[in-house]
């Protein structure tokens, strides 16, 4: 019997509630009604991501993105931010090692003002000098905060760990000395060479008809074109480590530890995902996150976080246990943490531990789509990894095949206890 | 606000409160008890806190490992949260699973195991929240500067407790804390979504009428005086980023002229919302500080907040300052801006534009059932529902005479605490 229920099915986004439109100049527009609601939310990407950055400028695409709504050739930065604020919106940008993103929100009469301030920062963003060295200096205050944050070091390390010398290894926010080298002309060279209409996606979801957004949307991007926008580049391949790696980052004045440990995990497109992300769930993630959570916390009390987590992008992932642990318990926990991965991946999950991390992947699903923000996260990811508009359709069929033999097999194709990146980040070690 | 509402009593005390909702098939179920730091005395900081970490160790009827897992099996989330007035536990769930959080959460009103063992696990769980806390410079300068702004009322201490009560606290400590606070009529059920009224309220009556009323016992809160005097003070620490802090005695929320203070927090430092759940707020940008600070370069970022509580807490001021820092003249151009709201009457614009980014975020908070049952039941904790209902309303009520008088009365020097945090690896005026 399926643990899926007819009537929450019904509830999801699927191919007869999302309206998908490629423009002719390749921007792929994606749309979902929701008139429940009073708002509209705003979502979407352009390859145009830190995998461009030069190593001399790690940071450049993040900059670029956070310096696009700091002035554009029609509006000055606080006409900008008076326009949003005083409709009580909000549009932001960012980057990823793939792409630009961007996100926003407004009551539904307000998304005109939205979109056309969006195609502003896109395609005309001016980056003035005076607010890019404000935004400078704020960039390099939050890499200062950043580098003094025991999480995020031991984070860095790791990804720096297992993907040495590849752009998933570099911090998409930059260094202090990268971000020091960046100039007002590399941003505007950056916004000439990268930023195009073509591998854009834009998802609006809220009060608003498919008509009325295309229409804006044909209005404000339908005639951008950048023939220097380049094809996307191959990702270089990664291999796993060859043997464990601890290193421990010492930051004098801490009193906590992080610890993040694990190895490379399965691509989004992989076969492996589903049962990755379910074996995931059962050993760090479910109740009280899972068979880790458990030991590490509930049985030895050594940790206010303990948990898993599988990282999926379109050409590599990671899969990471982490936990804050006081300094004298560091050891203790990685020995716990190993101790129950070699458990893991000796003998397959129970069908009962099974049927609950499934039962929850159905159950989870009408909460995880109830507001705009959560349908226009899971309608990105469709086009993202070209999952397919039925794909909430298939979904349980897909949660539910997976069974506890493919899960071992999985778990022991990635999870090699004597090949782990161990970093943990905080006080000094005695 | 059309959805339809049932607001009664039981026979027991606890007060329920169920709002109709059929935007998604869930229903999210809160239970707010009436005790938090508030309820405290000093050398028993943090018993709020870990009582309510406790109640996630089981009754005899659902064990730990039977808890932890059966909210998770049907895909609800589930949390909770201690403050200075409250302490809450929600349940989101698909509406047909809603009843394993009804009965969860009536057993462990009154059946919570205090196991001797899980309370020493537990003493080292939390003293790993206080010290993951802790490596925050800005936990670190918020605890300090929240002790130097109030002489005896607990609203001094720390939610999580200092570190010398939670060595201390004992397991009768906990049981009497529980015994005494965790009783249906010093609690309140909200109960927001896909259900029908008088179905779900026989359902609430079902498993939560026949627990016993008890004894609360009265909380003599001491009586904190009118502040005597600006008080200054440093943190030192790690780091290079160094922050000022400013936080000024505020209004308790059932005040006629909170809804005024939370036009001054727009206008300061950026729309204000109360909205636990919700997706984010809106940024700042144009907000008078961010205007007066960051964009002088004397600081690269700012925010602020004022808190729903029963007594008065703080408004406070968070600023971050840039690589190269001069505290006191960064200080001087704030208290510009406080000068400047006192003495000079905001514009009608610039009200109607606080008002429209409240409705905005109410809007933005209404997209979601759990945080509609959130607001159910937090209104009540420190007033009542309707000051929920009729916010917007006392907004676009405030005049710029009142903004005025507001600030006046709270804004004064004289009446608050200026904290900095001075990083060990930057000093001031210098290059790091």
């Amino acid at each position: 019997m399926s643990l899926a229920r007819p009537e929450i099915l019904q509830t999801l986004p699927g191919p007869e509630d999302i309206t998908r439109v490629e423009l002719p100049n390749g921007i792929v527009v994606l749309v979902r009604s929701n008139f429940e609601s009073a708002s509209v939310t705003l979502s979407g990407y352009l390859p145009a991501g830190g995998l461009f950055d030069p190593p001399e400028k790690l940071g450049l695409a993040h900059f670029t993105a956070l310096g696009l709504t700091r002035g554009t050739e029609r509006h000055h930065f606080q006409q900008i931010f008076n326009l949003l604020e005083s409709a009580g919106a909000s549009l932001g940008f960012g980057a990823s090692v793939y792409n630009i993103n961007f996100g926003g929100r407004a009551l539904a009469e307000d998304l005109p003002l939205l979109l056309s301030l969006l195609a502003e920062c896109l395609r005309i963003p001016r980056f003035p000098q005076k607010p890019i060295e404000r935004l400078r200096r704020q960039i390099l205050t939050g890499i200062a905060i950043r580098d003094q944050d025991p999480a995020d070091r031991a984070e860095m390390m790791f990804d720096e760990v297992l993907f040495p010398n590849h752009p998933f290894g570099k911090p998409t926010d930059g260094t202090r000395h990268t971000i020091a080298r960046i100039t007002r002309e590399d941003l505007l060279a950056f916004h000439r060479h990268y930023f195009g209409p073509r591998g854009m996606t834009l998802v609006i979801v809220g009060a608003v008809s498919a008509e009325q957004v295309l229409e804006e949307v044909q209005r404000t991007l339908g005639d951008w074109q950048n023939p220097l926008q380049p094809a996307f580049p191959e990702i270089p391949a990664v291999a796993p480590l060859a043997q464990s790696v601890r290193s421990h980052i010492a930051l004098p004045g801490k009193v906590q530890t992080e610890l993040v440990m694990g190895t490379l995990g399965p691509s989004r497109l992989s076969p492996d995902f589903m049962p990755a992300s379910l074996g995931n769930n059962i050993l760090g993630q479910f109740g009280l996150m899972g068979r880790i959570g458990n030991v590490v916390r509930e049985q030895e009390g050594l940790a206010y976080e303990a948990s898993t987590s599988l990282n999926a992008w379109k050409d590599a992932g990671t899969w990471e246990v982490t936990a804050g642990v006081n300094p004298a318990n560091l050891q203790r926990a990685i020995d716990l943490i190993l101790a129950e991965i070699r458990r893991f991946i000796a003998e397959p999950v129970s069908w009962e531990e099974l049927r609950d991390s499934q039962s929850h992947y159905l159950g989870r699903l009408p909460l995880s789509l109830e507001s705009n923000a959560g349908v226009a996260h899971a309608i990105l990811n469709l086009e993202r990894f070209q999952l397919g508009l039925d794909y909430y359709k298939r979904y349980p069929a897909l949660v539910e095949s997976v069974t506890p033999e493919q899960i071992l097999e999985v778990a022991r194709r990635w999870l090699d206890p004597e090949r782990f990146a161990i970093i943990s980040a905080g006080p000094p070690m005695e | 606000m059309d959805s339809p509402t049932l607001f009664t009593k039981l026979a027991n005390g606890l007060t329920v409160h169920l709002k109709e909702i059929h935007t998604a098939p869930l229903i999210s179920h809160w239970v707010w008890y009436r005790v938090g730091s508030r309820n405290e005395v000093p050398g028993k900081t943090g018993l709020s806190h870990w009582v309510e970490h406790l109640q996630f160790k089981g009754t005899p009827r659902f064990p730990p490992s039977v808890l932890d897992k059966a909210i998770s099996r049907e895909g609800g989330v589930w949390n909770a949260f201690t403050y200075l007035d409250w302490t809450t536990y929600y349940e989101t769930l698909p509406a047909d699973r809603i009843g394993l959080a009804l009965e969860l959460e009536a057993d462990r009103m009154i059946n919570s195991v205090f196991d001797p063992a899980m309370v020493e696990a537990e003493r080292t769980v939390i003293l790993s929240e206080l010290e993951g806390n802790e490596n925050e410079p800005l936990f670190q300068l918020g605890r300090a500067v929240q002790q130097a702004s109030f002489q005896h009322h607990p609203y001094r201490n720390e939610v999580i407790g200092n570190r010398e009560d939670l060595l201390q606290i004992t397991l009768e400590d906990l049981v009497q804390h529980y015994r005494q606070y965790y009783v249906p009529n010093n609690a309140l059920i909200a109960i927001a979504g896909d259900f029908r009224l008088e179905e779900m309220l026989q359902r609430v009556r079902e498993v939560y009428e026949s627990l016993p009323a008890g004894e609360i016992p009265p909380r003599n809160i001491p009586v904190e005086p009118s502040p005597s005097g600006e008080k200054r003070l440093e943190v030192h620490g790690p780091g290079e980023t160094a922050y000022i802090q400013v936080a000024y005695r505020a209004l308790p929320a059932a005040h006629p002229d909170f809804a005024v203070l939370m036009v001054i927090d727009s206008l300061l430092s950026g729309p204000a919302s109360l909205n636990m759940f919700g997706g984010g707020g809106i940024s700042n940008k144009t907000s008078r500080l961010y205007r007066a600070l960051v964009e002088k370069e004397l600081a690269v970022g700012v925010g602020g907040g004022v808190q729903a509580t029963i007594d008065p807490f703080l408004f406070e001021i968070t600023i971050t300052l840039p690589p190269v820092y001069h505290p006191d003249q960064t200080l001087r151009a704030f208290d510009e801006q406080i000068v400047r709201l006192m003495e000079t009457p905001v514009t009608s614009k610039e009200i109607q534009r606080a008002i429209k980014q409240a409705r905005a975020l109410f809007a933005y908070g209404s997209e979601n059932i759990t945080n509609q049952a959130f607001w159910l039941g937090y209104a009540e904790m420190f007033d009542h529902y309707d000051w929920f209902v009729h916010y917007l309303d006392r907004l676009s009520q405030v005049t710029p005479m009142d903004v005025q008088r507001v600030a006046q009365q709270v804004l004064t020097p004289q009446g608050r605490v200026v904290g900095f945090y001075l990083p060990e690896g930057n000093l001031p005026g210098g290059a790091p």
